[in-house]
């Protein structure tokens, strides 16, 4: 079987799938990839169903040899990739021979990036899934020494390249109101959507928070909310009205009153956004926030189409050169510099 | 910035749904939801239960009253269970709070407006704070070790609530307490009500960590840690019971409805207890006839 060791790796990085939804009975919160996006283009470049696992990297990068021939792919936050020391593409898939050193450095921009194998990674499925819940004890962040093994891979294609969106910049957060929003008074509701805001220096793949000047956003009755149902996306205020923005491993209920819930298809820009980035929120009603996850569904199913072979496309080639990847993969003499990073 | 506004959508029904308050007299037919979205604070206080309200972008909440009480827990349970058993419901999940029912649905499968409408409907066929009990519940018997250095809390809190120790142990002793919700943690059970006189505040400053098993108290409520963990409840005794135990068949022992008693030990049997059930340091289980 096709495996990858596990030379350097940084701290949170983790095995990672959809994620376990529909145990909230059983106080187990979904989890999954902290960027959806990431874990779809993996497997639209590798051609391979999208439950399969991925290796996410928080931040940092890690180094890997192959035991076998593996194909691989590499999505998510831009990070500088090499194979024996020759450069790779990022949002595109590779093939690795037995004994290859691939390495991956820090993310340029954006936080989690993802390392996708052929057949996905096939370690032990915990609860029906293969995704770490650290904070539920079910799996754990993989360290130096470990062995990641491949499933069977039916896939042969590799060398295919995908223009991937960029979520790493932060900007704006569509969000809709939500059970607990009436208990921010309108003022406060049209407040929140005026304020610019960056992220905090406290986040983790539980949640994000959202520092801005001025006066927080309390609700009324703050301490005394009966605890409720928690939903990725939904915006929470703590004690002094400090926002939130909960991920998909946050607690299953939680006691603090919730001024709204932010789109899932625009989650992924809060996960991939690092301290410091600027963002902020604009309400849309149900029906809005329902079409612009419909049309972002579509494009995920779209996904597999908008992968090309790396050499001809040339959106694909403009993506590379701005990386200044280009040895080994087009000519020297192409007009490297001139592009705008469209990750 | 207009402010956030009300939506109309639907796919299969012209109507809307938007994030405020939904209430319909009983039996009253479907009607145009044309209320405002959310509105003043002050709305807050008089929203007339059930509610059906939205719960991000596909969810939908039933939230039987706004406080915690064995009404509205049963009420949440009965529901929940009829919305279960209920054919062919074509929803994603269906789980409960201390007294909501929570439905996560795709949109495009079934609308906000239907879901609703079928919602509303099963609220109408009865009176659900006077609903039986779903079947299939448990009574969970945990021998507990109340106070000592297991668990130093129990003076303080017996004191806080006018008792001394002794009574104290009579009390939560023989108070027989439902599983109201699952949740935080995998498998861990928020347990009551407790009489009003433990209905004590959450301390001001957490405790670093009360280990797994732990039985905390604070506003009517137990809760039995299944992974330590820091709290701001009062460590008031400690179980052998591990509400979740990824290795065993069934990872998550408990589930709500189900009851318990935490019957007094002393602390030798506590260990021999323990020492002869690791899992579930001597506990009982029977099921419930109903």
């Amino acid at each position: 079987m096709s495996a990858l060791r596990v030379l350097r790796i940084g701290p949170a990085a983790s095995i990672q799938d959809q994620g376990r939804a529909g145990r909230l009975d059983q106080g187990i919160s979904c989890g999954g990839a902290a960027d959806l996006l990431a874990l779809a283009e993996g497997a639209a470049l590798l051609r391979q169903d999208g439950g399969l696992a991925a290796l996410e990297l928080a931040g940092m990068g890690g180094a890997f040899e192959a035991t076998a021939p593996v194909r691989i792919a590499l999505t998510g936050a831009p990070m500088v990739a090499s194979l024996d020391g020759a450069p790779l593409a990022w949002n595109a898939s590779h093939l690795l021979q037995a004994g290859q050193r691939l390495d991956i450095g820090a993310a340029r921009k954006g936080v989690y990036g993802y390392l996708h194998l052929g057949g996905g990674i096939a370690s032990e499925a915990l609860l029906g899934a293969r995704a770490a819940h650290l904070v539920s004890g079910l799996g754990r962040t993989v360290v130096e020494g470990d062995l990641l093994p491949a499933g069977t891979d039916t896939g042969r294609e590799t060398g295919l390249g995908l223009a991937a969106e960029d979520r790493f910049q932060g900007g704006e957060l569509r969000i809709v109101e939500s059970f607990q929003s009436s208990l921010f008074a309108q003022e406060v509701r049209a407040r929140f959507a005026e304020t610019a805001f960056t992220r905090g220096s406290r986040a983790n793949r539980m949640g994000v928070e959202m520092i801005s000047e001025g006066e927080g956003f309390a609700a009324a009755g703050q301490l005394n909310v009966l605890s409720e149902i928690i939903v990725p996306g939904d915006v929470q205020m703590t004690g002094d009205g400090k926002p939130f923005v909960l991920l998909r491993e946050a607690q299953t209920t939680g006691g603090y009153p919730r001024i709204g819930s932010v789109l899932p298809c625009d989650l992924t820009r809060v996960a991939q956004a690092q301290a410091g980035t600027a963002l902020r929120f604009r309400w849309i009603s149900l029906a809005e926030g329902l079409a612009a996850q419909a049309q972002y569904d579509k494009m995920i199913k779209a996904l597999p189409t908008r992968c090309k072979p790396l050499l001809r496309d040339p959106a694909i080639m403009q993506d590379l050169l701005s990386y200044q990847l280009i040895s080994g993969v087009v000519s020297a003499d192409a007009e490297p510099f001139e592009s705008g990073d469209i990750t | 910035m207009s402010g956030p506004r009300s939506g109309a959508w639907s796919v299969k029904a012209t109507r809307g749904i938007d994030t405020a308050p939904v209430r319909r007299e009983r039996g009253a037919k479907s009607t145009v939801n044309q209320g405002t979205v959310g509105g003043d604070v002050g709305a807050q206080n008089t929203v007339k239960f059930p509610v059906i309200r939205t719960v991000g972008l596909t969810g939908l909440l039933v939230t039987f009253a706004d406080q915690l009480s064995e009404a509205s827990n049963r009420a949440t349970l009965a529901f929940c269970e009829a919305l279960k058993s209920g054919n062919g419901l074509p929803v994603q999940e269906i789980a409960t709070s201390l007294a909501s029912v929570f439905i996560r649905f795709d949109p495009t499968v079934i609308s906000h407006a239907a879901l609703q409408d079928h919602l509303q409907g099963l609220i109408d066929q009865q009176d659900w704070q006077r609903a039986e009990l779903p079947a299939g519940r448990r009574l969970w018997r945990v021998p507990t070790v109340y106070g000592t250095d297991l668990a130093p809390q129990l003076e303080e809190a017996a004191e806080a609530a006018g008792m001394n120790v002794d009574q104290a142990i009579e009390s939560l002793g023989s108070a027989r307490v439902r599983v109201l919700t699952i949740g935080f943690a995998p498998g861990q059970p928020y347990l009551g009500p407790l009489g009003a006189e433990w209905n004590l505040p959450r301390q001001t400053e957490l405790t670093p960590q009360v280990p797994p098993g732990a039985l905390v108290l604070a506003i009517s409520q137990f809760v039995l840690f299944t992974a330590a963990a820091p709290t701001g409840w009062r460590h008031v005794g400690q179980t052998g019971f591990r509400g979740f135990q990824l290795q065993a068949d069934d990872p998550i022992a408990l589930r709500a409805g189900d009851e318990m008693i935490f019957i007094p030990v002393t602390r030798p049997e506590y260990d021999r207890l323990c020492a002869a059930d690791p899992h579930f340091g001597g506990a009982s289980r029977e099921e419930i006839a109903t």
